[in-house]
């Protein structure tokens, strides 16, 4: 069974014939190419396949492809400039040690701007919370937090 | 410190600083590519059967109707494996098993088809009868006589390995000694958890030689066991090239090859196509590698002043089912046993025991942390018996530059003391406290030199410099996520006089890159660090002698800064760097600049007796922790936590921090939250809701103070600090619990339960 859906990924407008049992990480990984949202686990636990979904963080492992008809899909590939400036998190993750291995990465910068989209003066617990579904064994998290909490400054302070 | 040290008196303008870790853009944007992401013309997928049964004769495999589903292409079971294809340091494991199994991680069969989907299907398809036998899964039971064996024809569990030592005379210092604790400890399963699960794509080309990109930590020595393999195929005089793509994490997962890489070889060769295999996260947990658990035996004694007087130690380990070089820790075990803080009279014995439970391999300390657990908990109790506050014993005893100890180490610098300071100054660690509050402390010695476990310790470096001021260079060294590629560009560009973006770093491709014995050891920073900074000081000369002429000046004169050469005392006489380039590059008779240079640290292999310098130098660290115990629940809350390191010198305090706590919280893991449950050789919690990891919501605020010694053999004076950061982690956690509550918990991890189950039994005690 197939379905055409339609959605918006990254700003872009996108028709597409999905298989009814793809997973929206299969849509994007496999089908359109998009290798920045990664699989760490497949079962909802590590995180590391966090998408935005009309604004909220999900993870795309557990989210069906024909879901999005209609929606409004953020990835990791979607957050930097057309002129290749970072992201203030992207950018804040690199400046603060936030990226080792890189494979949490960028579900950990997802997580981070759907909380930061929805509350960008997030304190510390509220950060701890929103990231709490996204596994890194690398950082030990403290250079993570950190890259949230200097990328919420320069987020709030650019809007001001 | 010397002031005679140059390594402690340089000025430095890229060495020191806090630079990004050089691919962390590329992974910020989503950019990099990792195994999942590699697809290659033509490629198909290998999937791999795993045993039904713990332990059980093979009767019958029929793969008939697996090879006749569409889409597969080749099928293969441990009769298509040539004899003499076997892996790990024993060599008694063949990629896919025949006859026997013993673990219920054994591969039975792999299949390759066009689609993973397909090769699943196939996989579902082939037919096995099994004999159960009874299986072995206590590594002490395993040790008696009339315990099934695990492999006929090794006639014993227990593997025949060298692990014993005994310096000076224990028994009769254990009779002079003023106090004497005995206790056992046990540690369990953990397994690395790298987010990137592994995986291998290999390929042949027209003539045979094998292309394999691979999650590994050892290129070089990768690419030894697969030669080898190739050889067993009847492939002589074949190339290998190994390449290692962004890795999603490591910590000593991929110091062997697997059994994965060796069916992907099999497999590529009976298909001729590029087959990939990459495992999901239940296969991670249940066919990759863990810690090794272990049984210890301890006893300290010290004198009635507290200093000393010697350890006695006696270790069980559970090997598994087969022989990773994980086997080697207890050679590493030795390390903190005879040399963390002076002892002269040490006794240790390991023994390595076959068992029918999954094997063992390399995790992040390799042995060190199982056995800092029981000396550092020990050494509390020492304290308490004495009399003597824990501070001070560990003061008394510390190592200091200049000791030898028994084993033969010779310790170069040594920050010890001022890492117990570092500590004390953040954490009072015998101060006045809250009920249900308590401070712990435990130190570590590491090696930090390098280590020659391998017949070599050594990494080559390839330097060349193009027209236009940039660098670039091959090194053998690894970059796994930890930021051996910045350590290199920073060294490079200081020696030069560059800066970072000036220089390109190559690594993890046998066919460009040099050797190097891998990624382990917490020795890349040091060692490839030493090799590129050799390359770096050849290039140099040839750029200070080529403008000693154009700027006619003397050699030693002449300055490299800020891509700029220039004459000391003289701004009129200077010239970008990439000019004189191209002026040595397009004179007549020109020259291009590069430089090859091979470091091999003066390290010893260990002798007779276990003795020898293992390490060129030490890293030191103590750790120091504040804990809540809840004596309700059981549950150990961690409050604050110091981790004080002597690194030598700091090439990149960013990075360093990094490394120090991601190290804490795994070793915080180790000691409260995560165990592989086995049950009766069987896996029973292999996804993240039951294996448990620290979240960001467990996470804590980590004081990392960084102790300079600047080392005379580093390169700028740094050591290795990859994995010391969790070493002492288990044993200061204890300690700080029964500081809060006077219960001693010996086996890791300290779960709530086994905490109230303390607390319950020392109610019953009566009072002395």
């Amino acid at each position: 069974m197939t379905t055409n859906i339609s959605f918006s990924l990254n700003g872009d407008e996108i028709s597409y014939e999905v298989k009814d049992h793809w997973t929206l990480l299969h849509l994007l990984r496999e089908e359109m190419g998009l290798i920045g949202t990664k699989e760490g686990c497949g079962n909802g636990e590590c995180g590391a396949c966090t998408v935005i979904v009309d604004k909220l963080a999900v993870n795309s492992c557990l989210y069906l492809a024909i879901e999005v008809d209609g929606k409004t899909i953020e990835t990791i590939e979607g957050l930097a400039s057309n002129d290749g400036t970072l992201h203030p998190l992207q950018q804040s993750f690199v400046d603060n040690g936030g990226i080792q291995c890189g494979f949490c990465s960028p579900g950990m910068i997802m997580s981070s701007k759907a909380l930061l989209d929805e509350n960008p003066n997030a304190n510390h617990e509220e950060i701890k919370h929103a990231l709490a579904g996204n596994i890194c064994r690398c950082t030990g998290y403290v250079q993570i937090l950190e890259s949230v909490e200097a990328a919420k400054g320069q987020l709030s302070g650019g809007g001001q | 410190m010397s002031e005679l040290n140059p390594n402690a008196t340089q000025e430095l303008s890229v060495v020191g600083k806090r630079i990004p870790k050089l691919d962390a853009a590329l992974k910020a944007m989503g950019r990099a590519e990792y195994i999942q992401d590699i697809k290659l013309p033509g490629m198909i997928y290998g999937k791999i059967l795993y045993s039904k049964y713990a332990h059980a004769n093979i009767v019958k495999i029929d793969t008939s109707k697996a090879r006749a589903l569409s889409g597969v292409y080749a099928v293969l079971t441990g009769e298509d494996v040539p004899k003499r294809m076997k892996m790990g340091f024993y060599k008694d494991n063949p990629p896919l098993k025949k006859g026997k199994v013993c673990s219920f991680r054994d591969e039975v069969a792999a299949v390759a088809a066009i689609s993973p989907e397909i090769a699943k299907k196939a996989l579902d398809l082939i037919e096995i009868e099994y004999e159960e036998l009874p299986g072995i899964f206590d590594p002490e039971k395993a040790m008696e006589k009339e315990s099934p064996l695990v492999h006929e024809y090794h006639k014993t569990n227990v593997l025949n390995l060298p692990w014993k030592l005994h310096y000076g005379d224990v028994e009769q210092a254990q009779k002079d000694s003023a106090f004497v604790v005995e206790e056992k400890f046990t540690t369990q399963w953990v397994t690395h958890c790298c987010l990137g699960t592994s995986g291998a794509i290999a390929l042949f080309d027209a003539k045979d030689n094998l292309t394999i990109h691979t999650n590994t930590q050892i290129p070089s020595l990768a690419q030894k066991d697969f030669l080898e393999s190739l050889k067993a195929m009847g492939l002589e005089n074949k190339r290998v090239r190994v390449i290692k793509p962004i890795i999603g994490g490591g910590f000593g997962s991929k110091l062997d090859t697997y059994a994965y890489e060796h069916i992907a070889i099999l497999l590529a060769y009976a298909t001729r196509k590029p087959v990939k295999i990459l495992f999901d996260r239940v296969e991670e947990f249940k066919a990759t590698s863990t810690r090794q658990p272990t049984i210890i035996f301890i006893k300290q004694g010290c004198d009635k002043n507290g200093k000393l007087t010697f350890r006695d130690m006696r270790m069980i380990l559970d090997n598994g089912a087969y022989t990773s070089w994980g086997a080697t820790t207890p050679s590493v075990m030795m390390m903190p046993i005879t040399s963390l803080y002076r002892v002269e009279n040490v006794r240790y014995d390991a023994k390595c025991v076959y068992t029918n439970n999954t094997y063992s391999q390399a995790f992040r300390g390799y042995g060190n942390p199982q056995a800092t657990f029981a000396i550092e908990s020990t050494l509390d109790m020492l304290a308490e018996k004495a009399g003597i506050s824990r501070i001070d014993i560990r003061r008394l005893n510390r190592n200091q530059p200049g000791d030898v100890t028994p084993q033969g180490f010779k310790i170069s610098s040594c920050g010890l003391s001022e890492c117990i300071d570092a500590v004390e100054k953040e954490l009072a660690i015998d101060g006045p406290k809250e009920k249900g509050i308590g401070m712990g402390i435990a130190s570590l010695i590491h090696v930090g030199g390098g280590a020659r476990i391998y017949k070599s310790d050594g990494c080559g470096a390839i330097l060349k410099m193009d027209d236009y001021g940039k660098v670039d260079i091959f090194t053998g060294g690894t970059d796994m996520g930890q930021g051996l590629d910045n350590i290199t560009a920073q060294i490079v560009a200081e020696e030069l006089g560059l800066l970072v973006d000036d220089i390109n770093v190559v690594h993890s491709d046998t066919d460009v890159c040099p050797w190097d014995v891998g990624a382990h050891a917490s020795r890349s920073t040091f060692v490839a660090g030493n090799a590129a900074l050799g390359a770096a000081k050849i290039v140099k000369k040839k750029i200070l002698e080529y403008g000693s002429k154009l700027l006619e000046a003397k050699p030693e004169d002449l300055v490299l800064k800020n891509r700029t050469i220039s004459v000391k005392g003289d701004p009129e006489k200077t010239m970008p760097i990439d000019k004189l380039l191209r002026k040595a590059h397009f004179s007549p008779g020109g020259t291009m600049l590069m430089a090859d240079f091979f470091y091999d640290p003066a390290n010893e292999n260990m002798g007779k007796e276990m003795k020898g310098n293992m390490s060129v130098t030490y890293a030191f660290g103590a750790h120091g922790v504040k804990v809540k115990v809840d004596e309700e629940t059981g549950k150990v809350q961690v409050l604050d936590y110091v981790a004080a390191h002597d690194v030598g010198r700091a090439i990149n305090p960013l990075l360093l921090e990094g490394q120090v706590y991601g190290g804490v919280l795994m070793g915080l893991g180790y000691a409260l939250t995560e165990e592989v449950v086995v049950q009766d050789g069987k896996t029973m919690n292999a996804n993240f809701r039951d294996y448990k990891l620290f979240t960001a919501m467990d996470a804590i605020k980590i004081k990392a103070p960084v102790v300079e010694t600047y080392d005379e053999h580093g390169p700028f004076g740094a050591k290795g600090i990859g994995e010391p950061g969790c070493v002492p982690t288990a044993p200061a956690i204890a300690n700080a619990i029964y500081d809060a509550v006077g219960v001693r918990i010996t086996t890791l991890p300290i779960t709530p339960e086994k905490v109230l189950a303390a607390l319950k039994e020392k109610k019953k005690r009566p009072l002395n």
